[in-house]
């Protein structure tokens, strides 16, 4: 396995130094730059052009390139001119919101859409699985930001049982329990809604295979042992209907991190997504540049996960 | 009079792996395959699963790359030089069809029948509409096929028609050679009966060629005149039905023939007792017949229209095969 | 040792399965008795209703879409009447099935040694270690060179003869005194089959007991069979021990089967097979009434066909239905 895992790396190589190209050269070349959106008719544009002279703006691209990279091999992602802060830190802070917010999501995508694809498929053409169909339906035309409205109406105005904005209560103390608490307690909500949105595609894929299974020779030959239906479902249908949903793992958990716009727009939670979107609207090319190389290794790693998973999932499938 | 050749064909399939996913072996599925093919006779091939007759047929036809030696059509070297489109090769790519065991997925579902049949002339004769209909209706006549199939469709037709469409279809080009793969395996007994007889006829009217790939030895028994008896990607035995049925050397084609199930119930423990007995053989003797790579012989003439792979360094061939006691080397 | 007790009785059986809103009989009056100590096989192409009659001895149908009628008795009891939980207590410990393609016929994702222990735990009181045992022992018994590392194996790791001994080896598991086999060979090289059906019939003759044997390979009965059953769109059309069938038949479907075979042509190349015209009718176009093999014999006469022809006894232990093959010639021959 661990050959498979090293291959998998030196793959990764050439991939991010020519996303990291790419990213670069279309950054450049987007109109403006961080100092156009503070044209001040006050500030002499000799002045601007100087400024952009000393950031290295002007030099040639492949110079900017190479001083880049040899600034990143030193761990330095360059400053962000929007916020005037390194983009390590200003990224640092939001990928540990997004990831945490990825993992809730996760979580309640798995919790949702497991039980509902197994026993829609076990019991299909019934009642329960017509029911699951149209949550399916339903959950899948949603818009996101109708959804997280309407959540934050409900469970944020009229119930009041949950806070609705932001990630965490900074007058807490950093580090106890109580600021814990308040960290997960405001994950529910933003988690609930990114994981409801997950869950059509699972549920459904999960209800096919399993009604797919059922009639598989295997089940034959276990029903002719005498085995009893419930446990003809948990050992021997049920395993293997997991087995596409356990190699999607990772993108979905990739798909999740990347973060959504709009639920971090509406929780004012701050996580990658609105960042990107800030940064993009600032031409604030250090960031993005970051991000986008970040999101890249972030769907490698993703993939690499899933088959990791589906080789201990299924014995048919040996990464060597 | 042949018109086909195969000449040391053979066909390899790497298995990559390591860390940059380098090519580590190769599994040999042919490995050295001569043949000679002549106009109107039928050529059986016979293996169990995994020996590689498959890929033989594939080979010829350009279905699989041939990673070495040739295939000759009419004195030219056409050696993966299927669909090519260049006109020297046009003959090569018309005079050779294949057909295959499960006829369903290899016509279109969504084309009509007249269509499906028709494509391939299409490619090789300028028949006006009315022409290339009358010659759909001919040939649906020919494998017992009413006309009203033409503006049909694959579905509406059961098992055995449907492998009479895929025959009519490979005959459409008038070919000389059709590679048969395991056309009548997925039949039951009555309708395989069908599909033979017609093979057999349309053989006769157009002095077709078969290479006729098949595990079941009483089908090849029925349609062939020549077999060639392939094990690990070679030909162990090769020659006339008569010498390979009635005078069999190399121990796997022993083996193969005496695990046929015969029609014979009043004799079958005698049957019994003879396969075992040549199973026996076949454990104690198995080494003597492949070299120390387990790799088959080169095929040695044995004696008139009859080729055995056996140890060339053993200088009297058949001693082998006529010792039951102890290996002849 | 040989005894010849009844295993299995099946009375008139019809299995109907639900098209629209109509029930059609795959298996039509279907009479048929199992001994101990011997191999009866139920012959026929496909569509003739032979796996429809396995899947329910077994009581696999699914009883929302199948109609069964008639008589299963298993030691007097009727098994068509059964409840899932009692025929769960019958199925794997008193019928043993085989089936047909042995790497679907394994959970891919279960070691072999699991699958095989799983038939033990439901029907033994065995603890974990005399199961694995037993387990060891029925490899060992099924043929399979060191059981202990094939216990922990997946089936894609083992070459199709030995899964299909696997699957075996789960049939046989709790001795059962029947086995029903549904084409346990067909998948398999002629090399593999010649070791699996002696293993079976090695098995038969170790353990006393009865093997149903479904097959359409007629080289397979006439090697391995006792008995033989025919069966023509649903119905048994003829019954005999394998010898009578193969040396003298009667029935017009069966000699026109055992005529289609293919056979080496002597000299004259004009020989062709014989080929049963028309097709199997499909089961919603079975005839209900009369001779169903009479369309694809339309050379002979009306009068041979009986109105509603039965299976009659005409020597013993050899069954024929109706009259029509006292009239029966093949087409070209003299009458």
């Amino acid at each position: 396995m661990w050959k498979t895992v090293v291959r998998r790396f030196l793959v990764m190589i050439p991939q991010i130094i020519i996303l990291s190209m790419i990213v670069f050269a279309l950054a450049h070349f987007m109109p403006g730059d961080a100092l156009t959106g503070k044209l001040d008719p006050n500030i002499d544009p000799a002045q601007l052009e100087a400024l952009r002279d000393a950031a290295g703006w002007n030099d040639p691209l492949h110079e900017q390139y190479f001083r880049w990279v040899g600034n990143v091999f030193q761990g330095d992602f360059g400053r962000s001119y929007a916020q005037q802060v390194p983009v390590t830190t200003l990224i640092g802070s939001r990928a540990a919101n997004s990831i945490r917010l990825g993992l809730v999501s996760t979580f309640f995508t798995y919790i949702i859409a497991l039980p509902f694809g197994l026993f829609a498929g076990r019991y299909n053409n019934t009642w329960f699985d017509r029911v699951v169909m149209v949550y399916n339906y339903v959950s899948f035309a949603i818009p996101t930001f109708v959804l997280a409205l309407i959540m934050v109406f409900i469970f944020g105005y009229r119930l009041g049982w949950f806070p609705t904005r932001g990630s965490v209560n900074v007058s807490l103390a950093t580090g106890s329990a109580a600021y814990y608490w308040d960290m997960f307690y405001r994950l529910l909500l933003p988690g609930f809604v990114g994981g409801v949105l997950g869950t059509a595609s699972t549920t459904q894929t999960l209800r096919n295979e399993v009604i797919d299974a059922k009639t598989q020779d295997y089940v034959r030959t276990a029903r002719s042992k005498g085995v009893p239906e419930g446990k003809i479902y948990t050992k021997h249908i049920f395993r293997n209907a997991f087995l596409p949903i356990a190699s999607s793992i990772g993108f979905i958990f990739s798909r999740l991190l990347n973060g959504s716009v709009f639920i971090e727009r509406i929780f004012a939670f701050n996580g990658m997504g609105d960042l990107f979107i800030t940064s993009i609207g600032g031409r604030d090319s250090a960031v993005i540049i970051t991000l986008v190389l970040l999101y890249g290794v972030i769907a490698i790693f993703g993939s690499l996960v899933s088959d990791i998973v589906l080789s201990i999932a299924d014995p048919r499938i040996r990464i060597d | 009079m042949s018109f086909l050749e195969l000449d040391d064909l053979k066909v390899h399939f790497p298995i990559r792996g390591g860390i940059f996913n380098t090519i580590q072996d190769y599994v040999y599925a042919v490995d050295g395959v001569d043949m000679v093919i002549e106009q109107g006779k039928t050529y059986g091939l016979v293996g169990e699963s995994g020996s590689g007759k498959t890929t033989i047929g594939k080979g010829i036809i350009g279905l699989e790359h041939v990673t070495d030696g040739k295939v000759i059509f009419e004195g030219q070297d056409v050696t993966n030089k299927a669909r090519n489109r260049a006109e020297e090769y046009r003959g090569y790519n018309k005079d050779i069809q294949m057909i295959f065991q499960d006829s369903t997925s290899a016509l279109n579902p969504k084309k009509r029948i007249l269509d499906i049949i028709a494509e391939p002339m299409r490619n090789y004769f300028d028949y006006t509409d009315k022409e290339e209909q009358a010659e759909v209706v001919r040939l649906l006549e020919i494998v017992g096929l009413n006309k009203d199939a033409i503006y049909r469709y694959p579905h509406e037709f059961s098992g055995g028609q449907r492998q009479r469409l895929g025959v009519a279809r490979a005959v459409a080009t008038n070919p000389k050679l059709i590679i048969a793969d395991e056309p009548t395996s997925a039949l039951d007994l009555s309708v395989q009966a069908q599909v033979l007889n017609f093979m057999k006829r349309i053989q006769k009217e157009y002095n077709l060629s078969y290479l006729f790939i098949s595990h079941d030895l009483s089908v090849v028994k029925h349609m062939a005149d020549d077999i060639a008896i392939m094990h690990r990607g070679r030909f162990v035995e090769r020659g006339s039905k008569e010498k390979i049925f009635n005078n069999p050397q190399h121990i796997y084609t022993k083996r193969l023939l005496s695990a046929i199930p015969q029609i014979d119930p009043l004799n079958r423990e005698q049957h019994k007792l003879e396969r075992q007995a040549v199973e026996k053989e076949y454990e104690e003797q198995e080494i003597h017949y492949y070299d120390e790579n387990g790799r088959v012989y080169d095929l040695q003439p044995f004696e008139k229209d009859h080729m055995v792979a056996l140890n060339p360094n053993d200088k009297t061939p058949g001693s082998l095969a006529d010792s039951t006691i102890e290996g002849g080397n | 040792m040989a005894t010849n007790e009844t295993l299995l009785e099946i009375n008139n059986l019809e299995v109907g399965f639900r098209f629209s809103d109509d029930y059609h009989n795959a298996v039509d009056d279907v009479s048929l008795t199992l001994k101990e100590n011997e191999i009866l096989a139920i012959v026929g192409e496909s569509g003739s209703g032979k796996s429809t009659l396995a899947t329910a001895i077994i009581g696999l149908h699914d009883p929302n879409n199948t109609k069964i009628k008639g008589e299963i008795l298993y030691k007097g009891l009727d098994l068509t009447n059964l409840n899932e939980k009692l025929y769960n207590r019958i199925r794997g410990n008193d019928i043993g099935m085989i089936f047909q393609d042995p790497l679907g016929s394994l959970n891919p994702v279960m070691t072999v040694g699991k699958q095989i222990e799983e038939s033990l735990i439901y029907h033994t009181d065995l603890n974990e270690k005399e199961r694995r045992a037993r387990v060891i022992e029925l490899l060992e018994q099924v043929g399979i060179p060191l059981p202990e590392r094939t216990i922990i194996q997946y089936p894609h790791e083992l070459s199709g003869g030995m899964r299909q001994r696997v699957v075996i080896a789960i049939a046989l598991a709790n001795k059962p005194p029947i086995l029903i086999a549904d084409e346990p060979t067909t998948a398999l090289d002629v090399t593999i089959q010649a070791q699996i059906l002696d293993l079976m019939k090695d098995i038969q003759e170790e353990t006393d007991s009865g093997i149903i044997l479904i097959t359409h390979d007629l080289g397979v009965v006439a090697e391995t069979a006792d008995r033989v059953a025919v069966m023509y769109a649903g119905q048994i059309v003829e019954e005999a021990p394998v010898d009578i069938l193969f040396t003298d038949p009667k029935h017009p479907y069966t000699r026109s089967l055992l005529n289609s075979i293919p056979h080496e042509l002597e000299d004259e190349e004009d020989e062709e097979l014989h080929v049963i015209q028309g097709t199997v009718p499909s089961l919603q176009h079975l005839p209900r009434t009369g001779d169903r093999f009479r369309d694809r014999i339309p050379w002979i006469a009306d009068e041979a066909f009986d109105e509603n022809p039965q299976l009659k006894e005409i020597a013993p232990g050899h069954k024929v239905r109706g009259n029509s093959w006292k009239h029966f010639y093949f087409e070209g021959e003299e009458e």
